[in-house]
């Protein structure tokens, strides 16, 4: 305190300082973010975003627009497609990239659409290997990109809780645990050696909850896929299947039925299950999440049938 | 099952009004700390009871642990609160021992970031790392066993990384009657050793907690076990101590990130804030140039501040149209950072590598990277006893305190906490202007950590004499440029031979130079190094400046030298200008070199009585791209100094 009155009666600008109050935990995480996105921009040579349109994307764009302001972000968003995204998702990225004036990349792995691809002949697990996986390491091939901004966060899963906020990738795009850097401060070290490249997670530090805080603070737009409506459904190994276009592929006696759901991930849409929910806001999608009551939980836990939970999100769909 | 009302209690006591409930938590602060203890002192259980009392463990999560519980649990069918974070373990089996896990929680006040480190070899590098970033350090002490030396270890390291809050957590209560003469003998006996490693300059600094992590005692709720003690539970520490009250008061400062320029308009500097406050009309110094200027405006996309404080990411426009760019660091004109280029530090070493003495390194610090080059050690601290030992290197996970060279200034402050020292005493610090990260320059990684405390009077005092007749005079005068022919091979390759017979053209011609040779140098100028990886290095270095300077007098120095790293060779070249460094590789197969023999050292390597030897029992780094390569088995050593005689008069070196 001393020292700010100091400075103000040596002649500083203003007769009084405000000291604005301790930034809260948001703040700290937004600035945190930034400070992240503005070093690797400024340390990579062809920076790209991964733009994948769910929430986690959509907080991190949010985030590089505020770094940069007033300037646009300095990379282009990047979409490695399946084909089989919701429509929504689609029109939804296709307006953001337009209103923010970005470069909006779209990659379809050739292989994939040579062979048609698709989850129902292929199985989820190579449908999404072949489209996303091998899909994203053709597009940095080509494209160069020695750093991609990527969405994840350490507290998605207990394996996770380790990872580096600045992850390197050998030429062949693997992730070798040894090669990885220790991070002191806020120094983050970027460089790479030829052929290399490195992911970067602005929202390590971030929670379920804290992005769900922040969305509603600073009215991030969102597809609208997560909030509640009634939508044509089919109940496949107990999986909530929403029929998104023509191209699904009954099976005997399936018959969709309208139900109230909303969808807590995103992802193609004949493999990611929906769930039973009347959130039809922001406001309710946080209390379902993080207000639910005593029978709700439990009944959940009595579900439960003891494999990890990233497992069971895995057999659902969720990729 | 009473542990699940436990969870779920707190739902109800959560008003259900949602907005009420995000007016709340959007209003938290966050703290960061780091947990340290050794094996088995319940640091898991302890973690993963506080993430279970916090009641954010997802439903999820808690069934997955009640079947883990029953499964693999060594609580007997209780729930075994470890196992929510048995990242750390599976790791320890794959043999990975790199990490730091980061681990979130929240409660109704604040939002937490724990950094935990596992407790094995790999200590330093694990705990430094977590506890740069950290608010508040938890150690963890069995009640049974009392101050170990691992508590000092952890101890040391939590001050050295400038922490100053510190819980002193006495965990395993139940399993000594909740004694308090066990707590009373801990506690005097940390305080006394915390005095000597500058922990406790505040009373209010060492908060002693007695603890049962696994049944809960003083985690959240008071014990009626301990009715002796009456200071917080841990959970209640933690949501109150005040941590970050000190920042906002240092000096301004901010490295800048990015300079922002969406248009002719429009010039901004992108940062975030590191130290103090700022607000329009603040005088501002820009280092290392020195500029000064006033804040116009902070810029947001939520609008411009009146003031921001440290901590938040903002871009700053100045009055004036000054030159600055990323790597600067913007302070008050009041009291701007020190610049120098020479300076003592404590220097964590973090890689499998040792680190080389007089080998070129990288530093970043702030948002600026510099080239480096560390000193041999003053010494290496012994973390278990503090005893400061003699050393020529730091190995992976050794401390030690080394004087750096820098090869150009940089804006800083002394890192706060041990580092400050006598001689800035007084002075707050910052760690984010203080500390360091050394890279490797081939490698790209992160190699090593440091912490500044001051600048060397040296830097601040040398500058260099103006001299009037300088190497361009002396190059008129002869009538060539001057270069280094940089001859690097094994032993027996031919270096000697092919430099010799070079010279002698070389002189024929008319060319001014001078032969310097591995062998005559060892037995002057390098007469006190061996063939250690540390002393090849400083041979080297000695070298390359020997070389320089004959450069700068206007020769053409031949330089034959085994030279087996490529760090070094790039150091001789980088000592010179661009286009006068020549890097010959005198090539011959290793059983080529081998039958040749000269000097009859091959075999006694082989015999073993020559250590160290290269090609044998030390690695030659083959040359990335040489400009000329020279294969002496396949040509006579008349027909290889042709060939670089050849290259020199191509590159206009010589005529
Ligand atoms: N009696 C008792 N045992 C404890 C306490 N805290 C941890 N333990 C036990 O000590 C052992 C090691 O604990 P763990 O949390 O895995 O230690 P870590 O290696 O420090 O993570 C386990 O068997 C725990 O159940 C405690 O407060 N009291």
């Amino acid at each position: 305190m001393t020292d700010i009155a100091e400075k103000s009666e040596t002649g500083g600008a203003s007769a009084v300082r405000i000291t604005p109050e301790r930034l809260t935990h948001l703040e700290r995480l937004e600035a945190e973010a930034i400070q992240i996105m503005r070093e690797a921009a400024a340390e990579a040579d062809n920076p790209a975003m991964l733009y994948s349109v769910g929430k986690d994307s959509s907080v991190m764009l949010h985030l590089a627009v505020k770094a940069f302001f007033p300037s646009t972000p300095p990379f282009p968003l990047v979409h490695v497609d399946t084909m089989w995204k919701f429509q929504e998702m689609y029109s939804f990225r296709d307006a953001t990239a337009e209103k923010l004036g970005m470069d909006l990349v779209v990659h379809h792995n050739p292989e994939c659409i040579e062979r048609d691809i698709n989850p129902f002949d292929h199985g989820s697990a190579l449908h999404t290997d072949m489209w996303k996986t091998e899909g994203l390491k053709q597009l940095l091939d080509e494209k160069k990109y020695d750093l991609c901004f990527g969405g994840a966060r350490r507290d998605e899963e207990k394996s996770r809780a380790k990872e580096r906020v600045f992850s390197i990738r050998s030429p062949q795009h693997q992730w070798d645990p040894k090669r990885q850097r220790p991070e002191l401060w806020q120094l983050y070290n970027g460089r790479r050696s030829p052929g290399e490249s490195i992911r970067v997670f602005p929202l390590s530090n971030w929670t379920e909850l804290d992005l769900w805080q922040y969305i509603h603070l600073e009215s991030i737009p969102l597809v609208s896929l997560y909030l509640a409506k009634e939508r044509p459904v089919v109940e496949r190994d107990g999986a909530l299947i929403v029929i998104d276009d023509d191209r699904f592929r009954f099976e005997p006696g399936e018959e969709p039925e309208m139900r109230l759901v909303r969808f807590r991930t995103l992802g193609c849409y004949p493999i990611t299950g929906a769930i039973e929910s009347d959130a039809a806001s922001l406001p309710d999608i946080i209390r379902e999440l993080f207000l639910a009551t005593t029978s709700e939980r439990q009944n959940r836990v009595a579900d439960h049938d003891g494999v990890s939970s990233l497992e069971k999100k895995k057999q659902e769909g969720h990729f | 099952m009473a542990a699940t009302d436990t969870v779920n209690a707190p739902a109800e006591d959560i008003a259900a009004d949602v907005a009420e409930y995000l007016e709340a938590n959007q209003n938290k602060s966050m703290l960061r700390f780091i947990t340290c203890g050794s094996v088995d002192d319940g640091k898991s259980t302890l973690i993963g009871r506080l993430l279970y009392e916090s009641h954010l463990v997802f439903e999820d999560h808690l069934a997955a642990l009640e079947v883990d519980s029953a499964k693999v649990g060594t609580q007997g069918g209780d729930l075994d609160f470890a196992l929510l974070l048995d990242g750390l373990s599976a790791e320890r089996e794959q043999g990975i021992t790199i990490d730091v896990a980061y681990r979130f929680f929240t409660t109704e006040k604040r939002k937490f970031i724990v950094a935990d480190t596992p407790g094995h070899e790999q200590y330093t590098r694990n705990m430094v790392t977590g506890a740069s970033t950290a608010d508040v350090a938890v150690i963890l002490v069995d009640a049974r066993k009392g101050v170990l030396t691992q508590t000092r270890r952890h101890s040391f390291l939590v001050s050295l990384l400038g922490l100053r809050k510190v819980v002193i957590a006495i965990n395993k209560m139940d399993l000594v009657d909740y004694s308090k003469d066990v707590y009373d003998s801990i506690r005097e006996e940390y305080l006394e050793f915390a005095e000597r490693i500058g922990l406790g300059a505040d009373p209010g600094d060492i908060t002693f907690i007695p603890l049962s992590a696994l049944k809960g005692d003083n985690v959240t709720e008071p014990s009626a076990h301990t009715h002796w003690y009456h200071g917080p539970t841990l959970m209640g520490f933690l949501e109150t101590v005040e941590v970050d009250d000190e920042r906002p008061s240092q000096s301004f400062r901010m490295p800048v990130q990015w300079v922002n320029r969406p248009n002719l308009d429009f010039r901004g500097f992108s940062g975030q804030i590191v130290g103090g406050t700022v607000q329009p009309g603040d005088p501002i110094r820009v280092l290392p140039s020195g500029t000064t200027s006033t804040v116009d405006r902070i810029v947001t996309m939520d609008g411009d501040l009146d003031v921001a404080m440290a901590g938040q990411s903002v871009t700053i426009t100045l009055a004036d149209e000054i030159d600055a760019s990323r790597g600067d660091l913007l302070c008050t004109a009041d009291a701007p950072a020190e610049v120098a280029d020479q300076f003592e530090a404590h220097v964590v070493w973090m890689h499998e590598d040792a680190m080389l003495p007089g080998r070129p390194y990288l530093m970043k610090i702030g948002t600026r990277t510099v080239g480096v080059t560390i000193a041999n050690p003053k010494y290496r601290v012994d973390v278990n006893n503090l005893e400061h030992l003699a050393a020529d290197t730091l190995e992976l996970n050794e401390i030690g305190v080394c004087n750096l060279s820098l090869d150009r200034p940089i804006p800083f402050d002394p890192y706060p906490g041990l580092a400050i020292g006598e001689r800035n005493a007084g002075q707050p610090g910052n760690r984010d202007t203080g500390g360091f990260i050394i890279i490797d320059k081939i490698t790209q990684n992160t190699v090593g950590a440091g912490l500044l405390h001051f600048a060397l009077r040296r830097s601040q005092n040398i500058h260099w004499q103006d001299v009037q007749v300088d190497k361009q005079t002396r190059i008129e005068r002869q009538g060539h440029r001057p270069g280094v022919v940089w001859f690097t091979g094994l032993s027996g390759a031919g270096k000697s031979t092919v430099a010799n017979i070079v010279e002698q053209k070389l002189h024929a011609a008319g060319v001014r130079t001078y032969l310097l040779d591995g062998d005559n140098v060892r037995h002057g100028l390098n007469r006190d190094l061996g063939f250690t990886d540390v002393d090849r290095v400083e041979n080297i270095r000695r070298v390359s400046e020997v070389a320089g300077l004959m450069v700068d007098a206007g020769l053409v120095v031949l330089a034959s030298f085994i030279s087996p790293f490529r760090a070094e060779r790039r150091l001789a070249r980088e000592r010179v200008e661009d286009g006068e460094f020549l890097e010959v590789h005198v090539h011959a197969p290793l059983d080529v070199a081998e039958s040749r023999d000269p000097k009859g050292l091959y075999a006694k390597a082989r015999r073993g009585e020559l250590a160290n030897f290269t090609g044998i029992d030390s690695p030659y780094e083959l040359p990335e791209s040489p400009e000329v390569a020279l294969d002496t088995s396949t040509m006579t050593a008349e027909e290889a100094a042709d060939i670089v005689i050849a290259e020199l008069r191509s590159r206009g070196l010589i005529d």
